[in-house]
């Protein structure tokens, strides 16, 4: 591999920007970037807000190498309108789905987002319907599409319906994965339901822990680039078959799922009827450990993503 | 209009339809001795893991049946299911799943025409109507992604100044005209005439590849996604593999 000698220092996926993670997961000078931010294709709705716009609107998309081969990548900017998804933003990885088609190559995408951008909600949202289209038709043509999730911004809403179409997810404690965010929760239906303040209950309900524990996620990793690195090369090696046997695979374990879990008032619960022991040091527990004590026990997704 | 009214129009020879929970589950009968599967949400259902499964499961055995027949999907739903529940079990994955069953039903050669008669918002919209391969609606149909209160409190604006702005484009707003004009939804239908021609004329259309971008490029209400879509993808296949430094 051409790639042995970069990316040694540590660096927190969580704390970085989208670019820094970039040149710390791929081999050394690979990157390049389609429509890079020298073209200034900025949100052409956000001034009717008066808001500011950023040259690249928050993605950066292009083509890399990644243990030596061949991938198309996208990165989203959490620090930029929280990494939402509106039509420039949106579009770029469209594109660059529908290219992935085309070429036969696999995709990283490293999502960073709170959902639809609210300024541009209906160019946000089929952007989203954009892409879940172009991801099935990328992966019927054989192309591994790999989430990344340990973003600041997690990985909410539309972003979080975009992460169940791909066909491996890779997560780190930090990555937050999840339809409705806290707040919405709250704001909709109180705060007896979901209590958007106590972080805790955030963290075990939609972090990646738990994800991990119960096959929403296939690979944990440490906050840290290197292990998203590594755990890249490995989730391409895996089988992405896209058919009538995978999708009746997922319909299985979804369904268990809520048959075994469906009763359930909180993760503690669920981590307990998966047979975790003593599960609610499950938070607190470093990675080496939280890993043991998954192993042979978590629910897995293999070949029913 | 009804959910029975809607059934009455689109099949005037009859059809074998259940509603359950909120679920629409059958066949319609069409003209010809010819047969379309009919699922659905109804009634303003928020959709969450419970109704995504069991919706999932239908489109399921539909593709295994083989048949080819078409799937008319039926949407007057909420949101998803907003819910500590949901989320605590993975609600992104149901909606993602059932979003991929009616993806592969396409692919597996099963036309999926959508048919948005109430409302739709959010993840229950992108998992279902948006899902299909052509989405048409009925004229009083309100699909969104937030109402106008929500976003004016996400976005500290003022409900009028949303209003005001909402003039000026249909980029953010709820409503039917401005998915139209995005691209998102490909015709309104006419409700004073036959449901059951305007559902032939859809099924007699050929299925095609996702156009939606350049239909809301053709309509003036998303000028810049199909533009910047194309233009990543023709750089992606068109730069060689070894030169291409910014």
């Amino acid at each position: 591999m051409t790639a042995a000698t970069a990316n040694t220092s540590s660096l927190s996926w969580y704390e970085a920007g989208a670019r820094q993670r970039i040149d710390a997961l791929l081999d050394p000078r690979s990157f390049s970037e389609f429509i890079g931010p020298e073209q200034r294709e900025t949100s052409p709705h956000l001034p009717i807000f008066d808001l500011p716009r950023q040259f690249d609107d928050g993605i950066i998309v292009g083509r890399g190498r990644l243990g030596g081969l061949p991938v198309l990548l996208a990165a989203q900017e959490g620090r930029f309108m929280g990494g939402a998804f509106g039509e420039v933003h949106g579009a770029k990885l469209t594109g660059l789905l529908r290219a992935a088609r085309m070429l036969g190559q696999n995709v990283l995408i490293l999502f960073d987002t709170g959902g639809v951008r609210l300024q541009e909600a209906n160019a946000g949202e089929l952007a989203i319907a954009e892409i879940m289209r172009a991801v099935i038709e990328a992966r019927r043509a054989g192309v591994r599409v790999i989430g990344l999730i340990g973003g600041r911004a997690g990985c909410y809403g539309g972003g979080s319906l975009i992460a169940g179409t791909c066909s491996s997810l890779i997560v780190s404690e930090q990555g937050r994965i999840s339809v409705s965010g806290p707040e919405v929760i709250e704001t909709n239906k109180g705060v007896e339901e979901f209590d958007s303040r106590d972080r805790a209950l955030v963290w075990r309900t939609m972090g990646g822990k738990h994800r991990y524990l119960i096959g929403g996620a296939d690979i944990f990793v440490d906050d840290d680039a290197s292990a998203f690195r590594q755990a890249s090369i490995e989730a391409l090696q895996c089988q992405a078959r896209c058919d009538l046997p995978m999708i009746e695979a997922e319909q299985r374990r979804l369904e268990r799922r809520l048959k075994h879990f469906g009763e359930a008032n909180d993760a503690v619960e669920i981590w307990q009827a998966v047979g975790i022991d003593k599960p609610a040091e499950i938070p607190g527990l470093p990675t080496e450990e939280y890993l043991r004590r998954a192993a042979d026990k978590r629910e897995n997704a293999d070949d029913a993503r | 209009m009804t959910l029975d009214e809607v059934l009455a129009g689109l099949f005037p020879n009859g059809s074998d339809i259940t509603l359950t929970g909120g679920i629409v589950s059958g066949k319609g009968f069409l003209a010809g001795d010819s047969q379309i599967h009919v699922l659905g949400v109804a009634q303003g259902l928020p959709l969450g893991v419970d109704e995504a499964i069991a919706l999932a499961r239908r489109v399921i055995d539909i593709i295994k049946s083989g048949d080819q027949t078409p799937i008319l999907l039926l949407v007057d739903s909420a949101s998803q299911r907003m819910s500590r529940r949901e989320e605590l079990l993975g609600l992104n994955e149901y909606l993602a799943h059932l979003a991929k069953t009616l993806l592969l039903a396409e692919a597996e050669g099963h036309r999926t025409i959508g048919l948005l008669y109430g409302g739709s918002a959010a993840g229950a919209f992108i998992a279902t109507a948006l899902a299909t391969g052509k989405l048409v609606a009925l004229p009083g149909a309100h699909p969104a992604v937030m109402d106008l209160p929500s976003m004016a409190r996400v976005t500290k604006l003022p409900i009028d100044v949303l209003k005001a702005k909402a003039e000026a484009t249909p980029v953010f707003a709820p409503g039917l005209d401005n998915m139209v004009r995005t691209g998102g939804i490909q015709l309104v239908w006419d409700d004073s005439t036959s449901l059951a021609a305007q559902l032939a004329a859809i099924l007699g259309q050929p299925a095609g590849q996702d156009e939606r971008d350049r239909l809301g490029a053709a309509r003036g209400g998303r000028l810049k996604a199909a533009e910047i879509a194309e233009r990543v993808t023709s750089l992606a296949v068109n730069s060689p593999a070894e030169s291409r430094r910014v």
